[in-house]
């Protein structure tokens, strides 16, 4: 257990170093979250009718901060190069010889990345955007019980994914190469998590797709929470199904990895 | 201590001609020739011997130290060190040895040396007193009193190597791996190492197992000598037994290390 909390507080030290790193993050995801709320605005506007969107602008725009301060909470392309390297240059001869589970280990470093990452940038986001002038605030919790649901859902959506991120890299160590799974799970999994379009307004056909995959447990999950577009008691239901395929996930990649790990070839010298 | 019997293991490689004609081919029909890296290789090592592991590019030295620490699964044999097989007990075998590939890095780039160093402690639970111990030897017999508080992207590569080595003894593993592990490194970073092998060996009993193209690291500090080429072990002895049998005296007198290994790679035509 020591080694997997000395990684990540390696890791952690690591990721804060990266200063300017993060102040262009910080104005990227300004920039973007205008964008995409000014389009929101324009398509809310056209509307014929009251709309019959179950999200209110202002929840939306709640959405698009909170997407935006914990992207690399919710991003599945932030990805760790050097544990591709690893695999890919063989440098993971090292990792083997070390007295602990690779699974295990590697998962500590990825989540003390995004971690990192994430405090480096959040706060100054979500301190701005509360600020902001209307329409384009982003709105405190109804109450203390909503914003302690929020940063459970989150917790578990972070770790949810990052172990749904462990099986890029295992897949890596069948194809040798980290392009296509990232681009696959990165397209398909931020759209599947409503990163690209808030899940509400998506078709019910999708919406039934959606509500049966783990991705939307992410990010859509704890983000309507802290808005309130789902219910408190919606919210304690949920966290269960979030625990359930937490475990799923993992045992899954365990599993894969144990596999992989049995047919590793380490190439060269 | 260590009995490695009848080990075995082959690489699949693809094979295909120069050319977009036999590329394209290749999309629909992949040949692959099997490549026997190791070839029931058998011996076995007793506690506190320094092996020195040679021969030629290729000839499966790597596959045979990535085998014994359990990084690779052989296709047949057995191997049995300190009571375990590497590859069904890694976890807990790997406890006890050290490894250090010299070509590659156990070091976070971007981090102070002793980070690394401590990372290290942590997952293999060296206690402190332990480790500290182990650290001021370490820093004191190879010279890192400078350099452990560096970046490690600033360093140079005998300061990156010697680095590594004492990485990979901060937990005192009972046997030590050393793939290549002076290449590269001038002459006053060889010494360095060179005496730092013998030194562990001899206060600490530390087994080591090294291959290295260098015949004076093999003349310096190995009592006995492995050679393997292509794939099967050709030659167990020591040194001396080695000079006897393929020494030339007729012409030069003494023959170099070198070139009785030279001498040695043609009569088993491995070169």
């Amino acid at each position: 257990m020591r080694a997997y909390v000395s990684v990540f507080r390696l890791r952690l030290a690591n990721g804060l170093q990266y200063r300017s790193a993060a102040l262009a993050g910080i104005a990227t995801q300004f920039f973007w979250g205008f964008i995409i709320i000014m389009v929101f605005q324009a398509f809310y506007a056209q509307a014929q009718s009251p709309p019959p969107l179950s999200l209110s602008l202002s929840q939306l725009i709640t959405y698009v901060w909170l997407q935006q301060a914990f992207l690399s909470f919710i991003m599945l392309w932030f990805r760790d190069n050097e544990l591709f390297q690893l695999i890919t240059s063989g440098n993971i001869a090292y990792e083997l010889c070390r007295p602990n589970g690779i699974y295990g280990f590697w998962y500590a470093k990825l989540l003390a990345q995004r971690l990192a990452s994430a405090a480096l940038r959040c706060f100054p986001i979500l301190v701005v955007a509360l600020f902001l002038p209307q329409p384009y605030r982003l709105v405190t919790p109804a109450d203390p019980a909503t914003f302690l649901l929020f940063v459970v859902t989150l917790t578990l959506g972070l770790l949810i994914l990052v172990s749904i991120s462990m099986l890029i890299y295992i897949s890596t160590f069948i194809t040798m190469s980290a392009a296509g799974s990232l681009l696959m799970f990165g397209v398909l999994g931020e759209f599947l998590a409503g990163v690209v379009i808030p899940i509400p307004l998506m078709p019910s056909w999708l919406k039934s797709i959606v509500y049966v995959l783990p991705f939307r447990l992410t990010a859509d999950l704890p983000f309507r929470v802290y808005s309130g577009h789902i219910p408190k008691w919606q919210a304690l239901e949920l966290i269960p199904l979030q625990l359930l395929w937490l475990a799923a996930l993992i045992g899954f990649g365990k599993y894969a990895m144990g596999k992989a790990l049995r047919r590793v070839v380490v190439q060269g010298g | 201590m260590i009995t490695v019997s009848g080990i075995s293991k082959s690489f699949k490689v693809a094979q295909r001609t120069s050319g977009v004609k036999s590329a394209v081919k290749a999309l629909f029909r992949r040949e692959y020739t099997e490549v026997a890296a190791l070839n029931d290789i058998s011996f076995s090592i007793a506690p506190g011997e320094i092996i020195g592991y040679i021969g030629p590019n290729g000839a499966g030295k790597s596959t045979t130290i990535k085998v014994m620490s359990g990084i690779l699964v052989p296709d047949r044999g057995s191997c049995s060190i300190m009571g375990y097989t590497p590859w069904l007990d890694r976890v807990a075998y790997v406890k006890n040895i050290g490894v250090v590939f010299g070509q590659r890095s156990q070091l976070w780039w971007d981090v102070p040396v002793i980070d690394s160093f401590e990372l290290l402690r942590d997952i293999y639970d060296v206690p402190q007193p332990e480790y500290e111990s182990n650290l001021k030897l370490l820093t004191e017999t190879l010279d890192l009193e400078n350099i452990i508080r560096t970046p490690v992207r600033q360093l140079s590569l005998g300061q990156r190597m010697r680095c590594e080595i004492a990485a990979s003894l901060l937990h005192s593993p009972s046997i030590l791996f050393l793939d290549e592990p002076t290449i590269g490194l001038d002459a006053v970073s060889k010494i360095a190492v060179r005496q730092f092998i013998t030194r562990i060996n001899k206060e600490k009993g530390v087994t080591v197992i090294l291959t290295t193209h260098d015949m004076n690291d093999i003349e310096a500090l190995a009592n006995r000598i492995l050679l393997i080429g292509k794939g099967s072990l050709l030659f167990d002895g020591d040194l001396n037994s080695l000079r006897d049998k393929y020494a030339d005296d007729s012409r030069t007198g003494v023959s170099s290390i070198e070139e009785i290994v030279v001498r040695m790679y043609e009569e088993y035509q491995i070169s």
